[in-house]
């Protein structure tokens, strides 16, 4: 066993940074994961339980039972019995520091009334949907999420279709100007929006789409990354293939579509999963673009919401674990992609 | 669907016996360059004009040339020790912010990226597991990490129960100025870590095996095999992550922004948060400031990135 734990050194037991990697690596787990599985629990709780404190690790919620002849679910109490032992009563009205209370298992027995005080609320495990159903539903919440699945899918694919495009023209073709376009979209990799966040914003607003989506899914689609992400694979795609097509009189476009774009789907996977990520995370740009409620992302609806005087935490607990859900799929199922995609190119 | 296909190939075809086949490429290109001049280079040229023009006008054409007024508005202080004495005190106080942010947000994350990626590079089981732990919270939107933290921060927050259950006092973690500093440092440091480790953990695995062999068939002592071998081998990777981490740290705003919308007061207030509100958010847009200084942090940018080449261009020999 201690064989398999040591890199370098694996004569012997198990030394003392064996036990040091593992207490990192342990600690590291419960960092990094125990605040997410933390905000996943609490989106369960209800608004009074989110109240408590200390606060429970479960969402926990007063038992309530539907008993024949009342409309509403009643609360359950463990009612104190006279021979010392307990029994649960369902509470149907409370009256001053008495509750009527009858037997949910025999509720022809008639009500009987109990000093609230000795009385105490039989809890059990209860995960409140209403968290989530109730802001999609009254709340715009519904609506930021069509416009982040709107802009996320829209700007990935115009991503995709122009990155392409010009990767393939920059890797297939020779062409007066071509090393310095390639030059030149490149160094735009080293222009970060927080520099030109004033007169970007004008053109926006000067072409017409400011507190439009378009204004959000335009201005970074032509992601310089992705150009050189495809340009590099799409040089090792055999020349001969393109060559043959064109023999069948099959036009520049067809060569394209029909024969380099399949052939670069890794690639293309690999920036599509990065897209997503970006547009559904993105933040700033759209902060900037999007003033009206109707229009905004996700991202900046949960950002307003949070702003706002008393915090509704059980809705917006939830709304974030609403907003954390596509890139934690994406992580789970693609985790490969994103490794390799920032081994070669350095994106993030 | 063959019908789609063709609507498609169509303009492209009808483009090719326009220009020709050997123009094509420029075809290609066309759309992506598009996108870039009109949306990052004719801003990037717009920039200078706004910030040597004065008002609050938006439209160019309406925006009086005031020269470099705005940079001396922004530089000029009475006492250079004294911030208060600047004309623009919120801009030095979110400069003298930001230094120390990036100063210990480095510092901090390449330390703790840089004990990860040695834990994951030894020969443990669930590896992969690991990695994906220590990676997954930098897939995470800011301000979904800005909330999860402003959760267990708040004075009923998880963290003030394990210290009430500890016995100690409960602390205003994102009400003091001191606190809500730190968090911001490390509740970026929790966000990032994961990018940087797994850049450190490549560098160590393309370390050749034989070196260690070597060192341990000499009986050389781990700490000396540590700062003779691995670190000096790992030098040029080092080098990218911190360059890299400086240049994001510099512009920090969205975490922060939503974690304490740069307060108490002014104590976690960066600069990029300071452009921001100076041409967005306050009431009057002083558009001319706001781009005279994201000018300067531009050009921050632009020695940290000439850095970071260097570096890279020495890594690859």
């Amino acid at each position: 066993m201690s064989n398999f734990l040591t890199r370098r050194r694996g004569k012997g037991r198990a030394d003392i940074t064996d036990w040091l990697s593992w207490l990192w690596l342990a600690i590291g787990v419960a960092v990094m994961f125990g605040p997410v599985l933390w905000l996943v629990l609490s989106s369960f709780k209800t608004q009074s339980a989110l109240q408590e404190f200390p606060p429970g690790l479960l969402p926990m919620g007063q038992k309530l039972v539907m008993v024949q002849g009342f409309d509403k679910p009643l609360p359950v109490f463990a009612v104190p019995r006279p021979d010392g032992s307990t029994a649960e009563r369902a509470m149907v009205r409370r009256i001053g520091l008495e509750g009527q209370m009858i037997d949910p298992a025999a509720p022809d027995k008639g009500v009987e009334r109990v000093r609230i005080a000795t009385a105490t609320p039989v809890r059990e495990l209860h995960f409140a949907f209403e968290n989530y159903i109730e802001p999609l539903r009254n709340f715009n919440f519904g609506r930021y999420l069509t416009n982040s699945v709107f802009v996320t899918v829209v700007a990935t694919a115009i991503t995709l279709l122009i990155n392409a495009m010009c990767a393939f023209a920059l890797s297939k073709y020779q062409f007066r100007g071509r090393a310095g376009i390639f030059l030149f979209i490149v160094s735009t990799l080293m222009i970060p929006i927080t520099v030109i966040l004033v007169p970007a914003f004008l053109v926006v607003t000067g072409l017409g789409l400011g507190n439009s989506l378009w204004g959000v899914i335009l201005p970074p689609a032509a992601t310089p990354t992705g150009v050189f992400l495809l340009r590099q694979y799409m040089l090792t795609i055999p020349d001969e293939l393109i060559d043959a097509a064109r023999m069948d009189h099959a036009s520049e476009w067809r060569v394209f579509w029909r024969i380099v774009l399949p052939l670069a789907a890794p690639a293309l996977a690999v920036l599509a999963i990065f897209s997503v990520v970006w547009r559904w995370n993105d933040f700033l740009w759209p902060l900037i673009v999007l003033n009206r409620e109707e229009v905004f992302t996700l991202q900046l609806g949960l950002a307003a919401f949070q702003g706002e005087l008393n915090t509704q935490w059980h809705y917006l607990l939830a709304m974030t674990v609403v907003t954390l859900v596509p890139v934690t799929l994406v992580f789970a199922f693609l985790q490969k992609y994103i490794t390799t995609g920032i081994a070669s190119a350095g994106m993030k | 669907m063959r019908l789609i296909a063709r609507a498609i190939d169509w303009p492209f075809e009808a483009l090719q016996r326009a220009f020709g086949a050997a123009r094509m490429p420029y075809v290609f290109v066309a759309p992506n360059l598009a996108v870039f001049a009109i949306f990052v280079v004719a801003p990037m040229v717009m920039n200078v004009w706004y910030a040597v023009t004065g008002g609050t006008a938006l439209m160019p054409g309406e925006r009086p040339f005031v020269g470099l007024d705005n940079f001396q508005e922004l530089l000029s202080c009475g006492n250079f020790l004294d911030v208060a004495t600047c004309r623009q005190d919120r801009f030095w106080r979110a400069v003298g912010n930001t230094v120390w942010f990036v100063a210990f947000q480095v510092v901090g994350m390449v330390a703790l990226s840089l004990l990860t990626a040695l834990v994951l590079n030894r020969r443990i089981p669930l590896r992969g597991f690991f990695r994906a732990v220590f990676f997954y919270p930098v897939l995470l939107s800011p301000v979904v990490v800005a909330l999860i933290w402003k959760w267990i921060l708040q004075p009923d927050g998880l963290l003030n129960a394990g210290l009430v259950s500890a016995g100690l006092a409960r602390q205003p973690f994102l009400l003091d100025p001191g606190w809500a500093f730190s968090w911001t440092v490390m509740v970026s440091i929790w966000a990032h870590m994961g990018f940087y480790t797994l850049i450190l953990l490549a560098g160590l695995q393309a370390i050749p095996p034989d070196l260690y062999e070597a060192a341990e068939m000499d009986g050389t002592p781990v700490p000396r095999v540590f700062w003779r071998i691995t670190l000096p081998l790992l030098m040029p990777n080092m080098l990218v992550v911190v360059v890299l981490g400086l240049i994001r740290a510099v512009q920090t705003f969205d975490e922060i922004f939503v974690l304490t919308g740069g307060g108490p007061g002014t104590a976690t207030q960066y600069i990029v948060q300071y452009i921001y509100e100076t041409a967005f958010a306050n009431q009057i847009h002083i558009l001319g400031l706001a781009a005279a200084a994201s000018m300067l942090v531009g050009l921050v940018l632009l020695l940290l990135t000439l850095m970071q080449l260097a570096f890279s261009a020495r890594a690859k020999q």
